[in-house]
């Protein structure tokens, strides 16, 4: 071959690679913007809530740049978020933030949509010493194995139906009985979530000295609970639990309706986004649904206002939301604390910013928001709305119910 | 475990409970089962996208409920779609492998079973759906015992559906072809029966029975795009368990099937209600073996 043809080949091969290494040094700050980034499903079983998720990161994003942006070392920077989708598969949660760091040059990062995805990135953050401040994984198991780079504004899993077992001790002790007495029945599905759920229910269940007559365990591709809810007919518990995912509580919601069942008191994950009121009608009053926010909380802060301020702004900005969804508040909130971490370190300095994250101490419109050591927000409750008539209103823990809670539950 | 059984022997009426449930759901198995091992009898295509079929007749069944049409006024048009959609992947993919080793046609239509799944997902999300028809629902026993009227409504059906294909194969030339096509296949070209086209009108004809069972699943179980699994394996299950050309097989494993796996449910938790599913597979394959050895130590 002729070598003077060769040339400009090699060199031009050379100019693309030489781009391509130069490129991602920068990247993370390109001019006066600071790129975030997150792998979070578009597609797949998890593309509903990533979507959701999405809109929390972008109305965030939107409402610091409108408001200015981010100071830090005295110049104005504004965010932008980078996305890939991970199509709901942890694996390639992995490999994009791989590509997100090596490739992309991002340092700052945000959270996946799902415990799974989230247990599958925060390897990758601990290997490279990049920190990510997640608001959709709610497993226990995240904050045991001692990273350093992963925090979570949201509460964790165990805390998800704990509260309905207070109240239903509650609700014994007002009618004259020991709250040992309560019997409870319960189906979780086998998943790492679910079984957190479950475990902090048994937790406090032992603490009241209360009786599980029923703890069954749903497979993934449930589709039906008959036979438990046969046993529960047979057993008649006081309180009725039950969690898995959306497609747990669709089909709980459609087989005690079906089936009549008339526990004075159930509980379950994901009312809302099984949508189950408008799929199931009055059947589901009374039920109880722990949330991780709700609109009629008394939260503020200086960006979106109230917690009913951010509703309002979220419905206006997005189409098609008939109630804004916990997972989007949770994703906002999350922008928030970057905010407000890379302005404490005044440092774009991934170490330093780290810090300030782990010595954040603020209140959102989502909540308070305090990370314990393993990463965890410790500064913020889960809360219990009830669904009567058709709305969700908070009736616990008392400090935040806006309406008394309805007991017995009559089946309808 | 016990306390279960004695829940069951102290308060029988739960056993009517179980029993109805079971029977429901079992006539859908059997539905989806029969049409099976007309495929795999017929033609000797395995096919693994039998639950994704299923599913994609309960999405048609459900999507037309959303448009205000009852899903059981959606059951025949989903009959209909499906039978359509049937002879297309016939056309494009099955006439390709028929002929082929068994593998080949495992592969393919174990590939169309994933396409399907996620296509559906594309289309209409991950959620669970269910189609409501807003029948009334009965209790008896004071509450012990509660049925649906859609699920008897669901079971006549069923029944109905079985006795017309059963009278269609008997009488038709068309479902006469298709026998003559099982015994032998070159006997039957040789006498005048275009085979390829008795082959598409089975494969079409399986797929319309899945899309039956889909309807009548959507309006009483829950459905969502990657549940077709759990069907495939019940239907593969039964058709093992009963042969291919004994509908009366296919309807006492199905029926049987949908019971036990309420009791399974019932006694030893929801974790083991699939799991009895697939228990049964391992057990009547041992069977099977168990027979076959016999049968080659006499000949032998």
């Amino acid at each position: 071959m002729n070598t003077k043809r060769l040339i400009p080949v090699v060199a031009a091969t050379l100019a693309v690679a030489g781009l391509a290494f130069a490129g991602p040094a920068q990247a993370k700050v390109e001019g006066d913007t600071i790129i975030l980034g997150s792998a979070i499903s578009f597609t797949g079983k998890y593309s509903t809530n990533g979507i959701h998720a999405k809109n929390g990161y972008d109305i965030g994003v939107a409402k610091i740049n409108a408001m200015g942006g981010v100071k830090v070392g005295g110049k104005s920077y504004k965010l932008k978020i980078q996305y890939y989708d991970d199509e709901s598969t942890p694996l390639r949660t992995a490999q994009l933030l791989e590509r997100l760091v090596n490739q992309d040059g991002v340092k700052y990062f945000l959270g996946p949509y799902s415990s799974a995805t989230t247990k599958a990135a925060a390897p990758i953050i601990e290997k490279y010493k990049v920190p990510m401040i997640e608001a959709e994984g709610a497993s226990r198991s995240l904050f045991n194995k001692g990273y350093k780079y992963l925090f979570a504004v949201l509460s964790t899993s165990e805390q998800y139906l704990a509260s309905s077992i207070g109240l239903a001790a509650e609700i014994a002790e007002k009618n004259g009985k020991k709250a040992s007495d309560v019997k409870i029945a319960m189906a979780f599905e086998n998943d790492p979530f679910s079984l957190d759920v479950r475990a902090g229910v048994l937790e406090d269940a032992k603490k009241y000295g209360m009786k599980v007559v029923i703890d069954d365990k749903m497979p993934r591709d449930l589709n039906d609970i008959s036979s438990t809810l046969t046993k529960v007919k047979a057993l008649k518990p006081d309180l009725l639990l039950l969690s898995g995912h959306s497609k747990g509580a669709a089909t709980g919601a459609r087989q005690i309706k079906e089936m009549k069942i008339d526990v004075p008191m159930i509980a379950l994950t994901h009312c809302e986004a099984a949508k189950i009121t408008s799929k199931f009608g009055a059947s589901t009053n009374d039920f109880l649904c722990p949330t991780q926010w709700a609109p009629t909380l008394t939260y503020k802060d200086k960006y979106f206002g109230t917690a009913a301020d951010y509703d309002k702004e979220f419905k206006k900005t997005f189409d098609g939301y008939k109630n804004v969804p916990y997972q989007s508040a949770q994703a906002t909130a999350s922008v928030l604390v970057w905010k407000d971490a890379f302005e404490r370190a005044n440092s774009l300095d991934p170490e330093k910013v780290r810090d300030a994250i782990a010595a954040t101490d603020m209140e959102t419109f989502y909540g308070g928001i305090k990370f314990a050591p393993e990463g965890n927000n410790i500064a913020k409750p889960m809360v219990l709305r009830q669904i009567q008539n058709g709305e969700y209103n908070v009736v616990a823990p008392s400090k935040w119910a806006s309406h008394p809670v309805n007991w017995p539950r009559k089946a309808q | 475990m016990w306390d279960n059984i004695s829940i069951l022997t102290a308060a029988p009426v739960f056993n009517i409970q179980l029993i109805l449930d079971g029977l429901f759901i079992g006539s859908t198995f059997a539905l989806a089962a029969y049409g099976l091992a007309l495929v795999w009898g017929v033609m000797n295509v395995k096919n693994l996208a039998q639950g994704d079929f299923v599913i994609m007749g309960g999405y048609i069944a459900w999507w037309l409920g959303k448009q205000g049409i009852h899903p059981l006024w959606g059951l025949p048009i989903s009959i209909v779609v499906m039978f359509t959609f049937g002879w297309l992947v016939y056309v494009t993919i099955i006439r390709r492998v028929i002929d082929k080793d068994m593998f080949t046609s495992l592969l393919a239509t174990f590939g169309l079973a994933i396409v399907l799944a996620q296509a559906l997902n594309l289309m209409f999300g991950p959620e669970v759906q269910t189609a409501e028809s807003d029948f009334a629902i009965r209790s008896y026993f004071d509450n012990s015992v509660t049925v649906a009227d859609i699920k008897l409504v669901a079971f006549a059906l069923c029944g109905v559906l079985a006795v017309v294909v059963v009278l269609f194969m008997k009488n038709s030339r068309m479902g006469q072809a298709i026998r003559a096509t099982a015994q032998d296949a070159r006997a039957a070209r040789v006498m005048g029966i275009d085979t390829d086209k008795v082959y598409a009108f089975t494969f079409s004809l399986n797929a319309a029975i899945c899309g039956a069972a889909g309807a009548l699943i959507s309006m009483i179980w829950v459905i969502q795009p990657f549940y077709g699994i759990g069907h495939s394996i019940r239907s593969f299950v039964i058709v093992t368990a009963a042969g291919f050309g004994n509908l009366g097989g296919v309807i006492m494993a199905g029926l049987g099937l949908g019971v036990m796996e309420q009791y399974g449910g019932f006694v030893l938790g929801a974790e083991y209600q699939q799991a009895c599913v697939v228990g049964l597979l391992v057990a009547v394959l041992i069977y099977r073996q168990l027979e076959m050895r016999r049968h080659r130590q006499v000949v032998q």
